[in-house]
């Protein structure tokens, strides 16, 4: 029997890249290819061109042996190729069933029949397990049940291979794992599953077979069973990469941050932080470990002034911070890396250099009389952009034009560069390739080295684990216990997060 | 209908008590009462018909800055066209198709050529000024009235009678198309896919749908609309055609489109709303209760845009994607 998917020899060229150099790739009925890559290495893009969004310069696409010209996502989808993307496509103000039908709608009377479509997502959501009110709207849900109405509106449509583009980058641990089965469910009932990630763990997981991406060139094919992490981040890197974060033993010093008992409301106006209390010294990193939603944002908001706080203290070297201004807060020697870059981190229009001046750019050295001063400003860019690492044809790009990896580059070094007494680093490595994340732990172990305190807030428990001095877990708003990083395992971390005692 | 009526109580209770006040007036002093609806309806009605056009074009994701010159060159090319050729009816199809040609400008020059949205609107309303102006000829006349259509029984009752129900083909027309485009814009599958594609563009395009095109063919199909208003002013509510002829009626539209919150028959509710106040001064005017120099009355559209606008600022959402071209990325 012809594979369900073949790509023969695929390449497709962008003005100044080669994104994809030559590509192969077979997926069979019922199993579950990881295409594993680094950001930037072709991934995107060849999934792409398997869903019609993109022609292919040359090469050919096989679907059930017949040659196919992919000219538009309708083609594919026609084909029964599906995909749910990595920014989801899902209209807000919608229900979810609209969103389901839309572009494949059912007719009544010749109106849209929304009493049908909402039948249909029901017993869709039934048979695969994927729990979702159909009329709900999707302004409403929280991003992992988002993504579940993504993969219905690809089954409705009746897919027989499914492309899934990173679709665990917006997931918590257990929607991860979840996921991870649901990807096993489909293969069963003889699904194709093309899987995308640049996550390890997940790939060794769920994948029947792993293709390596980099650069736009394929290195390599393998299977779970023949390879380990560190294999499979040798082949998607191109060299041998450290796992694990080396560091020395902390040597806590004086407390930095003081939270003392905070009530912090969320965005929908209830209790987000609840009588919060928590300490970091200088020379340790403290990581906070929890599942997403339980008062990670809040906390981290109420510390950099961008939060309202309503009752409690927060005291940043022993003196009073509470509901100081953001500026306030940054000239008591905070630096934060917000958890969303593009949104909060960055100014995407504005060049590289000027993004690296941002929190200083009223300093003396950087502005006279109110002009800013060019030179000094390209001086230190110059020079960031060289010991960060960051990779750009020029100080003068656009934030906007780097890839995710190099913009948080970006913003890690505007925050590190000023030596800062405390580093509040929100989800530092979220959507961030192998080699950056690598960096990125580097450069938060050395700046507490250097003495600063550090307070990581990240949803991959690994990560937590992995770097932090002392773990804190987060839950319902309120740190539930404290542990010596070194003596905490990921399951008790695990249960401690969902809401259980250690016992 | 039950159905209905519960999911539309507030609407529907609104009507009910609108009729129930406009009875009582009725009542107490029939001529005025019914000349002012009169006016009120024939002032609202190229208003309803330009905020349906803007409402179709936003829904879509596109801005129609240019119904204003698209109803300028509809009313020219109608009049003109009636006046040439002798026929009211040959008027009132090239009017219209004036409007199409001009709806079908906005949509490729915004979205196949990705044009600015504004300045694509602001050109169609220069270069219809200009057209208008420059090729208007003094002394044509039309060679007839548009003919009232008096709908037997309902024309009896006494004041809807005379305000709905003996009127041109053009009242009918449109009190037809607000509902039609009510029902279509909220239960087709045009609607659906046309919201889509005004609210996340590129999840219709994902979906399978074609986001240019949609948007063209609903901009232009929107232009007939125009072309429509345009006609009405010429042929039937003036029976004349002058340079500036529309007044800032398509701009007023836009208002009226923001006022009914995106909705077909919400706009038809504000057209109406100005339409009865500006009635309603006219008259008070005419009888001398209030004596305010007329330019200020003639001012009252503008104003009551201004009152409103602010007042609906940041409370009513527009279409998410609305005046942003779309690309498809890479």
């Amino acid at each position: 029997m012809a594979p369900l998917l073949e790509v023969k020899n695929v390449s497709k060229s962008f003005p100044g890249v080669l994104a994809n150099d030559n590509i192969s790739l077979t997926v069979n009925a019922g199993e579950v290819v990881a295409l594993l890559g680094e950001n930037g290495a072709g991934k995107s893009t060849l999934v792409k061109m398997i869903y019609g969004l993109y022609p292919p310069d040359s090469g050919e696409i096989f679907i059930n042996g017949n040659k196919v010209e992919l000219t538009s996502p309708k083609a594919a989808i026609d084909l029964g190729v599906g995909m749910v993307h990595q920014h989801f496509q899902l209209v807000p103000v919608f229900s979810v069933a609209q969103n389901v039908a839309l572009g494949a709608e059912k007719k009544r009377y010749g109106l849209y029949d929304s009493q049908q479509a909402e039948e249909d997502v029901a017993a869709l959501s039934q048979k695969y397990g994927l729990a979702v009110d159909p009329a709900v709207k999707i302004e409403d849900l929280p991003v992992g049940t988002q993504q579940r109405v993504e993969i219905l509106k690809v089954l409705y449509r009746d897919a027989k291979l499914l492309i899934l583009d990173e679709p665990t980058a917006v997931l918590t641990p257990q929607e991860t794992d979840e996921l991870l089965e649901v990807m096993r469910g489909f293969a069963k009932q003889g699904v194709g599953v093309i899987f995308i990630t640049h996550k390890l763990r997940e790939v060794l997981a769920v994948a029947d077979r792993v293709v390596v991406l980099r650069n736009g060139k394929q290195v390599g094919e393998t299977k779970p069973s023949e390879t380990d992490q560190a294999g499979l981040a040798k082949m998607m890197v191109g060299r041998s990469v450290v796992l694990d974060v080396k560091k020395e033993l902390a040597k806590p010093k004086e407390e930095v941050l003081r939270i003392e008992k905070i009530v912090v409301k969320d965005d929908r106006n209830l209790i987000g932080l609840n009588e919060l209390s928590l300490s970091v010294k200088a020379g340790e990193i403290v990581g906070i470990a929890g599942v997403e939603g339980n008062g990670q944002r809040e906390l981290v908001q109420a510390i950099t002034g961008l939060r309202k706080i309503e009752a409690g203290k927060v005291y940043i070297n022993n003196v009073d911070a509470t509901d100081s201004s953001p500026y306030q807060v940054h000239k008591m020697g905070v630096a934060h890396v917000p958890e969303d870059r593009e949104r909060d981190g960055l100014v995407a229009s504005y060049s590289i250099a000027d993004n690296l001046v941002l929190n200083r750019f009223t300093e003396a050295e950087f502005s006279k009389r109110g002009v800013r001063q060019v030179e000094p400003i390209k001086k230190l860019a110059r020079f960031l952009v060289e010991k960060f690492a960051v990779k750009t044809p020029s100080i003068e790009t656009n934030a906007g034009a780097l890839s995710g990896g190099n913009k948080q580059k970006l913003v890690i070094a505007r925050e590190l560069a000023w030596g800062p007494k405390l580093l509040v680093a929100a989800q530092p490595t979220r959507g961030v390739d192998v080699g950056s994340i690598e960096f990125i732990h580097n450069q938060i172990v050395q700046a507490r080295d250097n003495g600063a305190a550090v307070l990581l807030v990240s949803a991959e428990l690994d990560e937590v684990l992995g770097l932090a001095d002392r773990v804190a877990v987060i839950y319902a708003g309120k740190i539930v216990a404290e542990l010596d990083a070194a003596a905490a395992d990921r399951n008790k971390v695990g249960r401690l997060m969902a809401g259980g005692d250690t016992n | 209908m039950s159905k209905f009526l519960t999911r539309h109580q507030k609407p529907v209770l609104w009507t009910l008590l609108v009729v129930f006040i406009a009875y009582g007036f009725y009542f107490w002093d029939s001529v005025r009462t019914t000349s002012i609806l009169n006016f009120t309806l024939s002032y609202a009605l190229p208003l309803i018909l330009a905020a349906m056009v803007g409402i179709i074009g936003e829904r879509s994701g596109v801005v129609n800055i240019g119904i204003e010159g698209q109803m300028l060159f509809s009313a020219f090319v109608a009049f003109f066209a009636a006046a040439a050729t002798g026929s009211l009816i040959m008027g009132a199809f090239l009017g219209m198709a004036a409007g199409l040609l001009a709806g079908a400008f906005l949509g490729i020059a915004a979205v196949r050529w990705e044009m600015d949205q504004i300045i694509a609107g602001v050109v169609i309303n220069i270069v219809a000024a200009g057209i208008t102006s420059f090729y208007y000829t003094p002394g044509k006349s039309l060679p007839a009235i548009v003919p009232r259509i008096k709908i037997p029984v309902l024309s009896e009752i006494p004041l809807l009678g005379p305000v709905f129900f003996n009127k041109s083909v053009f009242v009918y027309l449109t009190l037809i198309i607000v509902v039609v485009l009510q029902i279509m814009l909220f239960t087709s599958k045009w609607g659906l896919r046309t919201r889509a594609v005004g609210e996340y563009p590129s999840a219709a395009d994902t979906a399978g749908i074609n986001v240019f095109r949609t948007r063209i063919f609903n901009v232009a199909i929107a232009g007939i609309l125009a072309g429509t208003a345009g006609a009405y002013l010429s042929l039937d509510a003036a029976g004349w055609f002058e340079r500036g002829f529309t007044a800032g009626r398509g701009f007023l539209a836009l208002a009226i489109m923001i006022f009914g919150a995106w909705n077909p028959l919400g706009a038809m509710a504000a057209a109406l709303f100005f339409g009865f106040a500006s009635g309603m001064a006219s008259q008070l005017q005419a009888d001398e209760v209030i004596n305010i120099p007329q330019q200020f009355i003639n001012m009252l559209p503008y104003v009551m845009t201004l009152v409103v606008l602010s007042f609906s600022a940041g409370k009513v959402r527009p279409p998410a994607a609305v005046g942003q071209p779309y690309k498809k990325e890479g």
